[in-house]
């Protein structure tokens, strides 16, 4: 692994060397690295590419990594990876892209992942998307996640996409059983002429079952971006959305939020807020000795926090 | 020292041009309280925003230490030493009380962020680490606020209404509190205040009604001025 992949795994995964526990580390397309361990097993699957991962039922407090960096110019990939988690269990998994692109055609990776999380189990989901490059070559991720939730199952999804990305599409997709609970939290910063799109259908499927997703998002300069969710309440459930974006100089941000209760039980809230930072946070923080540029940037770096 | 020279504050409302301030001229000497007072509506709030940089005056001079200041940001007083307190304070979606404290403050915080805090009565535990949002009631923001103010602990403070939203249980030691930042600064502290209690600590006394300032000098030369309801007719 070279300086530029080791440093694409730091910023994605915080990672300096190999990790402990279970990993599969994929770069530029191909395997880079794996680690079974005795309750999580990774295999190549046979019929397109990407890995099975199986979690044990009752693996408690542990973590997995399943990092991707691309650092060649020009390859695209789609990558398919299934995670079927046990019953009991409580693990975090981290998974991330990074993408160099020095060159001056596309590098594109579409993370297909689906999640089959059994009864009772808890997941925190960490993805963090990154780019770099001083090529004219575009830089295009676009994640697919797919959550079944059984029974009393509890899932955390974080992503964070904050610099380099030129285009993402997100789409989120989740079906979630009885008293199972699904939190989706989603930060995202879009620069230049680049382009994000949030896409999240939930289904509250079982009594008891709920979701909050939560999408924080700052568009500077010219880029755009448009967030999309559809909770549906075919239950007694309990469903809330919440999209707050800031605005900056051209940015533009969409935000088409659906609510729809199938049952008279359901109880779905959606907020959204978009604006550019409001002119006397700015003030209040020049009246601390900021100028106005340190002024925006701390407020900016404060609500992604 | 800050001089305001002949300020006048005009805003158009509605197509007409409304005079908020007209021809003030203050002199606001160091190591003295001031309290500003007057009717709602009277410009002691613009007054305020102009000495800080927030509002431009129409016409007019501000001058502080010898230095006219009347084309300089927000930002450049800050760092001369003029501090205001809002009114109504500004909450921030991300930002915590230690963010806004350390920034106030000018260093890494150590054992002060608790002091600014428990000066405030607020229990710096509980708080150092809450976010600036919507989460915190009216009185709990208003002396983040005031803690925030103390922090800087600038040549010139001016609190606007400190004491409004403020359970009276803890309006005491306010008063210490400002005691204790003149002090500390041997600057000047202005507080627009409507409280009798705090007119009474105040070196010098300046009342404004209708933008325009009616009687600066001592308690007993201002206050004969306030006698109940006949307040409002002298001026009108
Ligand atoms: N942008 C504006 N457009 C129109 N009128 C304004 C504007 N800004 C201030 N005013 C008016 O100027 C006057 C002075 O307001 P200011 O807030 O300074 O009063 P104040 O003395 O602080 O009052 P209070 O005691 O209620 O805080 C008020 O009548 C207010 O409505
Ligand atoms: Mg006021």
């Amino acid at each position: 692994m070279d300086k530029i992949q080791e440093n694409l795994l730091a910023e994605i995964a915080d990672l300096h060397g190999i990790p402990t526990g279970a990993y599969n580390i994929r770069a530029n397309g191909e395997g880079a690295g794996r680690r079974s361990t005795e309750h999580i097993e990774i295999t190549t699957k046979t019929d397109k590419p990407g890995i099975d991962i199986r979690i044990a039922d009752n693996t408690v407090r542990e973590s997995m990594h399943i990092p991707v960096i691309i650092s060649e110019t020009g390859l695209t990939e789609a990558v398919y990876n299934d995670f079927f988690i046990g019953k009991n269990c409580d693990v975090t998994i981290i998974a991330g892209c990074g993408i160099h692109n020095c060159g001056t055609q596309k590098s594109e990776h579409d993370g297909i992942h689906t999640f089959f999380v059994g009864e009772n189990s808890k997941v925190r989901y960490v993805e963090k998307h990154y780019g770099e490059g001083d090529g004219n070559g575009e830089i295009v991720l676009n994640p697919q996640t797919i959550v079944h939730m059984d029974a009393g199952s509890y899932m955390e999804m974080d992503t964070v996409q904050i610099k380099g990305v030129d285009s993402t599409i997100r789409t989120t997709k989740a079906d979630v059983a009885d008293n199972a609970t699904l939190i989706i939290k989603e930060k995202i910063m879009t620069h230049g002429k680049q382009h994000a799109e949030t896409d999240f259908t939930v289904d509250l499927n079982g009594e008891g079952s709920s979701t909050n997703v939560i999408s924080r998002s700052v568009a500077r300069d010219d880029s755009t971006q448009l967030f999309v969710s559809n909770i549906r309440g075919n239950n007694k459930c309990a469903g809330h959305s919440e999209c707050d974006a800031i605005i900056m100089d051209n940015g533009k941000v969409g935000a088409l939020p659906k609510v729809e209760a199938n049952c008279v039980d359901a109880s779905l809230i959606h907020e959204a807020a978009i604006g550019k930072i409001a002119g006397e946070q700015i003030i209040k923080l020049m009246g601390l000795g900021l100028t106005e540029a340190e002024a925006e940037e701390m407020i900016v770096n404060g609500f992604l926090k | 020292m800050l001089e305001l020279r002949n300020i006048s504050y005009n805003v158009a409302d509605e197509g007409q041009d409304k005079e908020i301030l007209k021809n003030v001229n203050i002199t606001l000497s160091d190591d003295k309280f001031f309290v500003i007072t007057g009717p709602n509506g009277g410009g002691k709030s613009s007054l305020a925003k102009i000495i800080a940089g927030i509002y431009k005056p129409s016409s007019g001079q501000i001058i502080y230490d010898g230095k006219d200041i009347t084309d300089m940001s927000i930002t450049d007083r800050a760092r001369l030493g003029i501090s205001f307190a809002f009114q109504q304070p500004v909450r921030f979606k991300g930002l915590t009380v230690k963010d806004l404290l350390t920034l106030a403050a000018g260093e890494e915080l150590k054992a002060s962020a608790c002091d600014y805090l428990s000066e405030v009565g607020l229990c710096a535990h509980d708080y150092i680490n809450r976010e600036v949002n919507a989460s915190l009631s009216g009185g709990e923001l208003k002396r983040i606020e005031i803690a925030l103010t103390i922090a800087r602990g600038s040549k010139l403070t001016i609190f606007d209404e400190p004491e409004a939203g403020i359970d009276l249980w803890s309006f005491s030691n306010l008063i210490t509190v400002f005691e204790d930042l003149k002090k500390k600064t041997n600057g000047s502290i202005v507080i627009i205040s409507h409280q009798e209690r705090i007119i009474n600590i105040a070196d010098e006394i300046i009342l404004i009604a209708n933008g325009e300032v009616v009687k600066h000098g001592n308690k007993e030369e201002v206050m004969p001025l306030f006698s109940g309801s006949t307040f409002k007719c002298k001026f009108k």
